[in-house]
């Protein structure tokens, strides 16, 4: 299955990549071949199956309802790219 | 010292042939002095390593010594360590110091372990060659201009180059088991949910699990003992009883049934691998197994489903690496999108970008019932293949890799053939069963890995199968040259 | 033309919890930036949910109240998108298999008629973080106390007409999930927000016309007007021979008007799938039972009750019954006074008018139901009129104390002594020549009407302490003795 430099494109901005221009046939052409080999799936027949999303096909555990974490901001914040006043920032987002 | 298994070592402590301090010394005085050839470690923590080493001798002094106390491992650079760099050999975590452990790491740490330093591997354990690290290539021990197998290529590396005892590894589609085959060593990957993922650098949620990389199926004992078992952390952690690994290590074979499947034996397979495995079989009914012929149909459709499963949620995994809480950042965003955009562009290599963007395609709007919710279905009819065959056998045997390790760089340039590594381990992964592989011959100088595949949580019955092997046998104990 | 709304909700209820949906967090609402902002709730790399039973309970408790399926089996989805209050690219939700599916709701309207709302399903999800845009210069800061925290989204049919019926709708929904004490109801801490999306159609048309949807509108009135302005602003396009754009909108309350969110609205793509941190929740009718066996009264058979039970009219009981602590209050309020009818007009009145002009919801009335009722038995008792008593209010919503304290402190006991009204009563009579003689001259018909002058000046000398009823009788019986 043939992908085109659009579908790239449009993928790229939806995983939020920039890609340089001159990468993109090359993506392009990866991509195209990646799918060629996800596509033999086509070839079987699973209407009847039922999709399996864990092997053991086990459930979901509750948690109790207990605060358990405590402040931890500074440390956490000490990695942080920028933080000020207690706050992770951002290039201004305009609504 | 530094070519003693763990069991050896651990022996060695306890009978005051020497110390942690020493041991973890000679450990950091050989990586400093080795490393250069192989790269098998990002970061080494030798502060850290020697702090833990007097602690362990402290508690030993003190009596308060159990089966790990002091022994030194390596960890995987995708397990969180407090305080330590944890890059996942991205750039994008360059900077990354996890303010956290990972379940597996405070479960060492409990075990009074040393840690010696964290491994390369493959960028978010994304590769078969350990090529896509940002720290360059772990090389293979045996050959350094053969790759060492991923993405646990550094642990697996250390170990065969004795750079560490013992390391832990990730499998996501045969990270522990292919590298282990490719350097010689021993590998082991649980049962999905048998070891926590909490604090692990998640690359695909439903098939990701750690696991032990070692010299021998004893120490692989040895370390699951430590890593297994439940975590409330982790919804997908399983609640079932953590066996003694190294009790049932003696069982004799007699009366053992091994499935062959055919699938696994193709026309096109290496005929120096297939020779080794059935000498290696041979051996096997020579200590009273026997052996029969079983089928997994679907074998042809566990790489296709793999390479949308993995990468689908991989996709929404990665989403998090945003530059704005941790990690790398790109240098003066003019605005969000260009923050986003940027970050993630300059901060992923070119094989994770490659794999976010077939999961975005695979999981965008209109495809998701082609792509995501087929290869569930498809993971169903692999993990129904496995039941029928083990309900004729007790363990599986076959090839780990349809090849040796191949050189660095022959399949950078077509990641389709990279892919085509995993031939024989992917499917495992889909299933969520147990698999090991153990050296079991050469070709070419290279070594030969046999895969073990074990029913749900049978892990003691693999590690008794590779031990009783490894006692009829040496293929464990060669060492590359110049080790 | 004449025109028709079609109106669908979407309701987000945060549910009262202790911790996030699949952190240890705590939700406490006001905490400095980030300091309830665990590494779960950070997205740090490695991290994994475990799910809240308590949000479980809490979804499952709101299914029952509108007598919904209940999902034996939901699953938590991602639905992927970047933002950054969104840490981890994607917001843990529910698609495909929702824990509350079909169900209903009855609305009454204020011309007492009543209509059933249908609800399509609601599910369980984790909120975002807030992004603040006015604390740095051309910066953006991300607070992520709020991440995880968890919500119940409630998506209505697309079954209401009108502006009233919306509000009816969302008050109905409100007073449900605070009687079963699964959310606390505070639109103004965005405890429980509505997002409208409304279209309109000409009369008698089948097909629904573009939807528009305004977004996260935090009080009662200001869905009814952001519903009007919506129709109104949608009926002049079509009108104009515009045409209606699918598109977020706005409410800002400042101007009472909706705007558009996003000029390049660009096509979302979720891509939704099954989370594999989380696995699915099974759930059996054993555990269904348990939890309806236990449900609290609802607010349809709270207002029943108060009907039956303290003889309340139809729309006192809906005003009464609709939130739980309201109705706890009011309940209270009855019992200490003995007083239904009393206790619901101070209720519904001084006290709701005092909480309205302070912003103060009644759970932090500073007038508590024991103070209230307390001041009800001292009016029933004749110790002070009512009158007296909203004086007495007053004090105690500012001061505190109980009315007996209040009343005995600023002596604002009520007169009943005869004697000493008769003595203000001949002093007030004596002053006031020219009103006696119009009133001996009035028709002995109209001299009722004339007492009310007579009235005030003894209130007046009382300071408003004499008992209206004894002052009445004995101004009567004086000035009709020197008519004869």
């Amino acid at each position: 299955m043939a992908l085109d430099r659009s579908d790239v494109e449009k993928i790229a901005h939806l995983a939020r990549l920039q890609i340089d221009e001159q990468e993109i046939p090359q993506y392009t052409e990866n991509l195209s071949s990646i799918l060629d080999l996800v596509n033999q799936m086509q070839a079987v027949d699973t209407s009847d199956i039922e999709p399996m999303a864990n092997s053991h096909d086990a459930v979901q555990r509750l948690r109790a309802d207990e605060v358990t974490e405590q402040n931890n901001r500074e440390k956490l914040q000490s990695i942080a790219p920028a933080a000020e006043a207690g706050l992770f920032q951002v290039p201004k987002v305009i609504e | 010292m530094f070519d003693k298994t763990l069991a050896e070592l651990a022996s060695g402590l306890e009978n005051g042939d020497f110390s942690s301090v020493e041991l973890t010394q000679t450990y950091l005085d050989r990586i400093k002095a080795e490393d250069s050839k192989y790269n098998s470690y990002i970061t080494v923590t030798e502060e850290h390593a020697l702090a833990q080493a007097k602690a362990a001798d402290e508690a030993r002094a003190a009596g308060n010594a159990s089966a790990f106390t002091g022994l030194p491992i390596a960890q995987k650079d995708i397990f969180c360590t407090d305080g330590v760099k944890t890059s996942c050999a991205s750039k994008m975590l360059d900077n990354f110091v996890a303010p956290y452990n990972a379940t597996v790491v405070d479960k060492f740490n409990a075990a009074g372990a040393v840690m010696l330093g964290k491994t390369n591997m493959d960028e978010f354990a994304m590769g078969s060659s350990n090529e896509s690290s940002f720290y360059g290539p772990s090389r293979n021990p045996w050959d350094t201009d053969r790759v060492p197998g991923g993405s646990s290529g550094g642990s697996a590396a250390a170990v065969a180059a004795r750079l560490a005892p013992a390391a832990t590894g990730t499998d996501t589609g045969g990270s522990i088991r292919q590298p282990a085959a490719l350097c010689g060593i021993t590998g082991l990957k649980p049962t999905y949910g048998r070891v926590s993922r909490f604090g692990m650098i998640a690359f695909a949620s439903s098939l990701d699990q750690g696991g032990p990389m070692t010299r021998t199926a004893e120490d692989a004992a040895m370390m699951l003992n430590v890593m297994a078992g439940f975590d409330h952390r982790d919804s997908t952690s399983m609640q079932v009883e953590v066996p003694d690994y190294t009790a049932d290590l003696n069982q004799p074979l007699k009366g053992l049934t091994i499935g062959l499947p055919k699938e696994y034996f193709p026309q096109d397979l290496s005929p120096a691998i297939a020779m080794q495995v059935q000498n290696a079989v041979k051996e096997f009914e020579a200590m009273g197994a026997t052996v029969k012929e079983v089928s997994l149909p679907n074998t042809a459709l566990a790489i296709p489903a793999y390479y949308i499963v993995a990468p689908a949620e991989a996709s929404s995994n990665l989403s998090r690496f945003d530059g704005v809480r941790y990690g790398y950042r790109c240098e003066s965003p003019v605005d969000l999108e260009d923050l986003y955009k940027r970050s993630r562009g300059e901060g992923f290599g070119p094989e994770v970008q490659r794999r976010i963007m077939v999961g975005t395609y695979a999981l965008s709007e209109g495809f998701y019932d082609a792509y995501y919710k087929k290869a569930q279905q498809i993971r169903r009819l692999i993990k129904q293949d496995f039941v029928n065959a083990l309900n004729e056998c007790d363990v599986i045997m076959g090839p780990t890799t349809p090849h040796p390790a191949f050189k660095l760089g022959e399949k950078t340039s077509d990641p389709v053939a990279m892919y085509m590594e995993d031939i024989f381990t992917i499917a495992l992964n889909l299933a969520g069963l147990p698999g090991m592989s153990i050296p079991c011959g050469q070709t070419e100088g290279l070594p030969v890995g046999l895969q073990i595949i074990g029913d749900y949580f049978a892990e003691q019955k693999l590690l008794n199968v590779a031990h009783q092997f490894q006692l009829a046998t040496d293929w464990h104990k060669q060492t590359p040259d110049g080790i | 033309m004449e025109w028709e709304a079609v109106i669908g909700l979407e309701i987000h209820a945060q549910l009262s919890t202790n911790s996030k949906i699949f952190s240890g967090a705590s939700t406490a609402f006001g905490a400095e930036p980030n300091t309830q902002a665990c590494a779960v709730d950070l997205a740090l790399p490695g991290t994994l949910p475990v799910f809240n039973e308590e949000a479980l309970r809490s979804a499952v408790k709101f299914g029952l109240a509108i007598d919904a399926e209940i999902g034996r089996k939901s699953v938590f989805d991602r639905k992927n998108y970047f933002y950054p209050d969104l840490p981890k690219g994607y917001q843990t939700s529910q698609l495909f298999y929702p824990i509350v599916g079909v169900g209903h709701v009855d609305i009454t309207m204020d011309d007492g008629t009543t209509k059933r709302v249908g609800v399509t399903r609601a599910h369980l999800e984790e909120d975002a973080g807030k992004s603040l845009h006015d604390e740095f210069p051309g910066m953006t800061g991300i607070d992520l106390n709020r991440a995880g925290t968890p919500l119940l989204e409630i998506v209505s049919e697309p079954d209401i007409r009108s502006a009233k019926e919306a509000v009816a709708y969302v008050r109905k929904i409100h007073a449900i999930v605070t009687s079963l004490g699964i959310c606390d109801g505070n639109m103004a801490e965005g405890s429980f927000r509505c997002d409208c999306n409304v279209s309109i159609r000409p009369k008698g048309q089948e097909e629904f016309g573009t939807r528009t949807e305004t977004k996260n509108i935090n009080s009662f009135r200001f869905i009814e007007r952001a519903i009007e302005g919506e129709i109104e602003r949608q009926i002049d396009l079509l009108e104009d021979g515009g045409r209606v754009v699918q598109e977020t909108r706005l409410y800002d309350a400042n101007k009472n008007e909706t705007r558009s969110m996003r000029s390049k609205e660009e096509a979302n793509d979720y891509r939704y799938f099954p989370c594999p941190d989380l696995l699915p929740i099974i759930i059996d009718d054993d555990y269904i039972d348990v939890i309806r066996n236990d449900l609290p009264e609802l607010p349809d058979a709270r207002k029943a009750r108060f009907m039956d039970d303290y003889g309340l009219s139809d729309y006192d009981a809906m005003v009464l019954s609709g939130e739980r602590n309201l109705a706890q209050y009011f309940e209270t309020v009855a019992k200490a006074s003995d007083d239904a009818k009393l206790a619901a007009n101070w209720v519904m009145g001084e006290l709701s008018k005092m909480l309205n002009q302070n912003d103060t919801e009644i759970v932090n009335s500073p007038v508590s139901a024991d103070q209230l009722g307390g001041m009800l038995v001292r009016i029933k008792d004749d110790t002070i009129s009512g009158k007296i008593a909203k004086q007495v209010f007053e004090v105690m919503w500012h001061e505190g104390g109980t009315a007996d304290q209040i009343i005995e402190a600023k002596g604002l006991k009520q007169v009943t002594d005869t004697g000493a009204i008769e003595g203000i009563v001949d002093e007030v009579i004596a002053k006031a020549d020219k009103q006696v003689e119009q009133y001996k001259a009035a028709e002995p018909e109209k001299r009722g009407k004339m007492l009310g002058f007579f009235m005030g000046q003894v209130m007046k000398a009382t300071g408003g302490k004499a008992n209206p009823g004894a002052v009445n009788g004995i101004l009567k019986k004086k000035l009709d003795a020197l008519c004869d």
